[in-house]
């Protein structure tokens, strides 16, 4: 093939594609260690679980235990507080799901599906609100559940969001009970 | 109106020798000396070369706090207290950046209002105002990264709460939150990333700034009657003219400063920032700085689901787009006159505007309950309706008074009309706009 061959398209356009398309995928391999270092590292994913003795905690006391950054609150929630949450009629709730992941994506957000079967007393939950991050203060608020001082969300006795701007209920973390009195959380 | 021939002649051989090979001094000869101005530019138009100052503070005070500062969230909080104490100097020098970044939004602040109220946005000066917004987000990202490194509580779950806006995206907004955070929740990888950012950034604003001046001295200022510049009477240089304007501008806003500096440090941070910062505990009542405000009340006014847009993403949404409604006035001001000097309505509303945007800025700092809420949510309303209504309705209804037939005109008309000013005066016709 000669260099004055200019059938259309020819060798010349075949090497001009080739050339860019090879320049876009090394730009783009050499753009992606610059993003993937942001990322959450090894240390911070390495998933620690935290082992909690419950023991001491009688009815209307609660814990809070750090995991994975985040604070994690152990309830043994009072009769009343049990009873509140099984009163609650599924259509009020603003958010229908369980959030728990002990259980399905889709479990309804009933209050024995937001605890442990056969430990309906115990909430495990991440203390987190779900709108911006704050931490909610514990029974406070109108639902005698969790007031976020941030921006006003209110959460019921089972940690279900009832009022103000967060969209979920507040995560059930994976946790096991180990003991009668001990909980692994994740 | 700097497209005009250059007036700069080298006097001496070393400007001769510099001329024919980088012109440096004709650029800053023709820029900053010989550049017309209008001679009705009023104590308002002293805020650009405010904010070129408070930038250079802002740099230099800052530099020298990076020599002191360590940022790990074990020693932050520390370092910082290091600086107030044993650093030479360093009460001063910390005082003077954290102020000064107050000031240099009350600056700024003044400067958009300033554009606002004289439609300094409309052709030619659209891109000139859309760097300045360009600006003004990346203060804004400057000033919440730089009040996240004393790792105080505020500072802690100031950065929380903003970074958790990010969650609000469907589909990939937690991805994009760890990729912010470097983790799960705010911790020493974030400090790490939020210090390094926070000294690129100031310098990308300093690029920007070079931009906006560029694209200003193409066009040329604008001015209290929006009139363009016709002729040579309608300009003065802008040495002496506004050098000195400019200069006395400075002199006077630094005197506030300074005052803040050394009399009120404190005053416009929040005391739980000089309290460590705790992952478990979320202080009472969280607010960021004073100039975030209004934002922060219009995120925190949408406690309803639009439709599919739930009420999380809707703030978030709501308040991205109260600045994205910057980004658009040139286009959504329909008006043909430029200044609300002319324009009765919009002068009205203009100043509504500014009673809504200090009404919500005092919201945000009010606790979400109770009345407050309906408050913050009328005043979002207004706020947004201002921008998609307002400007744009107004332009087509409104009948603006008679404009003057150039900038001499209306300087001689308000002079002749003002008995009062005294005759000798006229000296100085730049100050009667």
């Amino acid at each position: 093939m000669s260099a004055t061959d200019t059938q259309d398209p020819n060798r010349r356009d075949f090497l001009y594609v080739a050339t860019g398309m090879a320049a876009v995928v090394g730009a783009g391999a050499v753009a992606w260690p610059f993003i993937d270092q942001m990322r959450p590292d090894a240390s911070t994913l390495a998933l620690a679980s935290v082992e909690v003795d419950v023991a001491s905690l009688t009815p209307g006391m609660s814990l809070i235990v750090k995991w994975r950054g985040k604070p994690v609150v152990v309830r043994n929630r009072t009769e009343q507080e049990m009873k509140d949450g099984e009163a609650v009629n599924l259509a009020e709730l603003k958010d229908p799901i369980a959030r728990n992941a002990n259980l399905p994506a889709d479990a309804p957000a009933t209050d024995a599906n937001r605890t442990m079967p056969g430990k309906e007393a115990w909430m495990v939950m991440v203390q987190v609100c779900t709108h911006l991050g704050c931490i909610p203060l514990g029974q406070e608020g109108d639902f005698g559940g969790w007031f976020c001082p941030c921006h006003g969300s209110v959460y019921d006795t089972a940690g279900r969001i009832r009022q103000g701007p967060a969209p979920e209920n507040m995560a059930v973390p994976v946790f096991k009970f180990i003991s009668d009195t001990k909980i692994l959380i994740g | 109106m700097s497209e005009g021939h250059s007036t700069y002649t080298p006097k001496t051989g070393i400007e001769r020798w510099l001329d024919a090979r980088m012109p440096l001094p004709r650029l800053i000869y023709d820029s900053f000396v010989a550049y017309p101005v209008p001679r009705n530019l009023n104590y308002a138009w002293t805020f650009g070369g405010i904010l070129s100052i408070m930038l250079v503070s802002q740099i230099l005070t800052g530099i020298v706090l990076a020599m002191h500062y360590t940022a790990d969230t074990t020693l932050a909080f520390d370092s910082v207290e290091k600086i107030m104490r044993d650093v030479n100097s360093g009460w001063l020098l910390r005082y003077l950046h954290s102020n000064g970044a107050s000031f240099f939004f009350v600056a700024v602040y003044i400067h958009i209002f300033r554009g606002l109220y004289y439609g300094s946005y409309k052709a030619p000066r659209e891109l000139l105002w859309i760097l300045g917004c360009i600006i003004y987000l990346l203060m804004m990202a400057t000033g919440f990264m730089g009040y996240v490194l004393p790792w105080g509580q505020m500072s802690f779950w100031g950065a929380t709460v903003i970074t958790g806006f990010f969650s609000a995206i469907p589909l990939v907004g937690n991805w994009i939150q760890e990729l912010l955070l470097g983790g799960f929740a705010v911790d020493n990888p974030t400090l790490n990333r939020f210090f390094a950012l926070h000294y690129l950034l100031p310098f990308m604003i300093a690029g920007v700034v070079v931009l906006h001046v560029w694209a200003l001295h193409v066009v040329g200022q604008s001015n209290p009657t929006g009139i363009e510049v016709k002729s040579k009477t309608d300009t003065v240089a802008f040495t002496p003219y506004a050098t000195i304007k400019d200069a006395f501008g400075m002199i006077v806003f630094l005197f506030f400063f300074a005052y803040f500096v050394f009399y009120l440090p404190n005053y416009l941070g929040h005391p739980d920032n000089y309290t460590i910062a705790d992952p478990l505990k979320t202080p009472a009542h969280i607010v960021p700085e004073w100039y975030f405000l209004p934002f922060y009340a219009i995120l925190r006014a949408i406690t309803f689901n639009i439709g599919p847009i739930n009420s999380k993403l809707g703030g978030v949404l709501c308040m991205f787009g109260a600045i994205v409604m910057l980004f658009l006035v040139p286009w959504l001001d329909t008006s043909k006159v430029r200044s609300a000097v002319y324009r009765p309505w919009y002068k009205l509303f203009f100043w509504l505007f500014v009673a809504d945007a200090v009404l919500l800025g005092w919201l945000g700092s009010q606790p979400a309950e109770g009345s407050y809420v309906f408050m913050a949510q009328m005043a979002t309303l207004f706020y947004f309706a201002f921008f998609l209504v307002a400007l744009p309705v107004l332009g087509l209804i409104e009948t603006p008074r008679r404009l003057p037939n150039s900038i001499t005109e209306a300087v001689l008309e308000k002079n002749k009309g003002g008995g009062h000013h005294p005759a000798g005066a006229t000296a100085a016709p730049e100050t009667k706009g």
